[in-house]
């Protein structure tokens, strides 16, 4: 299985072939396509990640020491970027998720898209991925 | 003579720089204007030859820079048409205003159980702090509903009026609808009651001209920044007999006449209500940005921007997926919409990078995106210095957006 690190540098080849911003943002939609449905249930305001310009859902499951994600979003380029973080930071131990190191963002011109003053849920959203792999840590130590 | 949108373009040193590779078209107006060189200018020059703290000092800089202080002061006297210098007070900004009335009126005249009414499209900053005065002193705040064009319900905002009735603070152009409110009426029609009333001006006193004597309001006010002057500088207007009556919202130096560590008494109007050093170098930049107005001609801005909001409404629906909000007859420099169902926050990401800066999201105005039943629109606001061929690029890139998204 690849490493965090690799996945990354397999998404910043992949985004290189795009120099125009608009295809970019296609190739992002057609991620958000791919993305795996969440489950309606996990829909709620339970699971809901506010920001001002779009809402996004998260979901993080623990199994034989394996953290799984899954997540949805109300608009769609924020969707695509979802299915990116997915695909780097799900299905990974508590400790690889903690110790990521997310360098792709940046190198595909994303970071924008990530920083606090666009409030679209996606910072908060990766915050809080990390504070599940940080709880689901602690908790297998303690337990 | 006809409006010269070259000469006022060229006016403005930003808009003439590339974003992405494309010409700006700056459609955020509404968040926040482009500075004309006349006021970038006055603001470096002052911190250049003439900066010093105003009111204290007896030296050369000191006096002059009080006396240009000053003189910003009465530009805005005539800009909105008060009568008296010292009814002006410089703030931070609307938000800013409305909080020192919020306090200083909810102080001196709120009581349990008084009432107090806005409406239902109002912008954040006219909504929290009467809620915080509410919850303070344990009064109730009613809002005026709107119809599905916009506009309130005038019935149902003379049915809100009782003898409760403490203050009423409404916007005078919605930011998000751009309804242009019959604050004329609303004013009178509170009168009858003599409930007095707050006009927040942020979204119009560089679109329309204002005459407060004229209107009667009891406060008005405004931001420096959306009206073509610097951030951090805004005005509270009230009447005179108000501003008297109200104890002060800050304390600190400047407003005070005497201190002992017994008893403090207060400087009169306008100083009363400006703690501490102020924005002054704001305030001359304000005051220049007004002068630019003046010099154009507010009138002549009023029908070039109404006339090109127009143009933006008939292009936008010529399209035939764009959804306006806010279809008011009377509206001024504001368009919000949504291209069928897609994400607001889509379309301005795609929009920007076409060079297009739009505002998208709830605008300050979550209320109002619940009374729509929807999570936010993307905003086109107008101002002197857009083009018709703007519009025209923002719609390829509405068209643009509506082919990627489906």
């Amino acid at each position: 299985m690849k490493t965090i690190k690799e996945i990354q540098e397999e998404i910043i080849e992949e985004f290189a072939v795009y120099d125009d911003w608009m295809d970019k943002y296609n190739y992002l939609i057609e991620l958000s396509r791919d993305l795996p449905l969440i489950n309606t249930r996990y829909k709620t305001s339970d699971y809901i990640i506010n920001g001002c310009q779009s809402k996004v859902w998260l979901n993080a499951e623990y199994n034989d020491g394996i953290i799984k994600y899954s997540a949805d979003s109300d608009a769609i380029i924020t969707k695509g970027i979802i299915a990116l973080l997915i695909r780097v930071l799900s299905n990974r131990t508590p400790q690889e998720i903690i110790d990521a190191e997310l360098f792709f963002i940046d190198a595909i011109g994303l970071r924008q898209n990530l920083s606090p003053t666009r409030s679209n849920g996606l910072l908060a959203m990766l915050k809080q991925m990390k504070l599940y792999a940080i709880a689901w840590q602690a908790k297998s130590k303690a337990g | 003579m006809s409006y010269d949108i070259n000469k006022v373009r060229n006016d403005f040193p930003i808009l003439s720089q590339k974003v992405y590779n494309k010409p700006l078209i700056y459609l955020d107006n509404g968040a926040t204007t482009q500075k004309p060189a006349k006021v970038i200018e006055k603001i470096t020059e002052f911190h250049s030859v003439k900066n010093s703290s105003i009111h204290r000092g007896i030296h050369f800089l000191s006096e002059h820079a009080t006396e240009e202080y000053e003189k910003a002061r009465q530009k805005v006297q005539q800009f909105i048409g008060a009568k008296n210098t010292h009814e002006i007070i410089f703030t931070s900004g609307t938000t800013g205003s409305i909080n020192t009335v919020a306090f200083s009126f909810g102080e001196r005249y709120i009581q349990q159980g008084d009432e107090l009414i806005i409406s239902t499209m109002e912008h954040h900053a006219n909504i929290v702090p009467w809620q915080m005065l509410c919850d303070r002193k344990g009064a109730v705040l009613k809002i005026i509903p709107i119809t599905d064009d916009g506009d309130l319900i005038f019935e149902e905002y003379e049915k809100l009026i009782n003898e409760k009735t403490k203050l009423i603070s409404v916007t005078h152009i919605s930011n998000v609808l751009g309804t242009l409110n019959p604050i004329e009426k609303i004013i009178e029609t509170a009168h009858k009651h003599n409930v007095p009333v707050l006009i927040d001006a942020a979204q119009s006193v560089q679109h329309v001209p204002i005459d407060v004597v004229k209107l009667d309001c009891d406060f008005l006010v405004f931001s420096g920044h959306k009206a073509y002057g610097p951030t951090g500088i805004g005005v509270l207007y009230g009447k005179e007999k108000w501003l008297d009556a109200l104890p002060p919202y800050q304390g600190g130096g400047d407003m005070v006449e005497n201190v002992t560590f017994e008893k403090t008494t207060y400087q009169p109007l306008p100083l009363k209500f400006e703690a501490g050093t102020t924005n002054y170098i704001g305030a001359i930049g304000l005051a220049a940005a007004l002068d630019y107005l003046t010099e154009t001609g507010l009138s002549d801005i009023a029908r070039y921007e109404h006339e090109l909001l127009d143009y933006t409404t008939k292009s936008l629906l010529e399209t035939g997926y764009v959804k306006i909000y806010g279809n008011s007859k009377n509206k001024s420099s504001i368009v919000s919409f949504l291209i069928d169902n897609i994400h607001p926050s889509d379309t301005g990401m795609v929009i920007d990078k076409l060079g297009v800066a739009v505002r998208t999201g709830t605008h300050c105005a979550q209320p109002l995106m619940h009374r729509f039943g929807i999570d936010g629109t993307v905003r086109a606001s107008i101002a002197m210095y857009n083009t018709r061929e703007e519009i025209d690029m923002l719609c390829a890139a509405v068209k643009k957006v509506k082919e990627m998204f489906g």
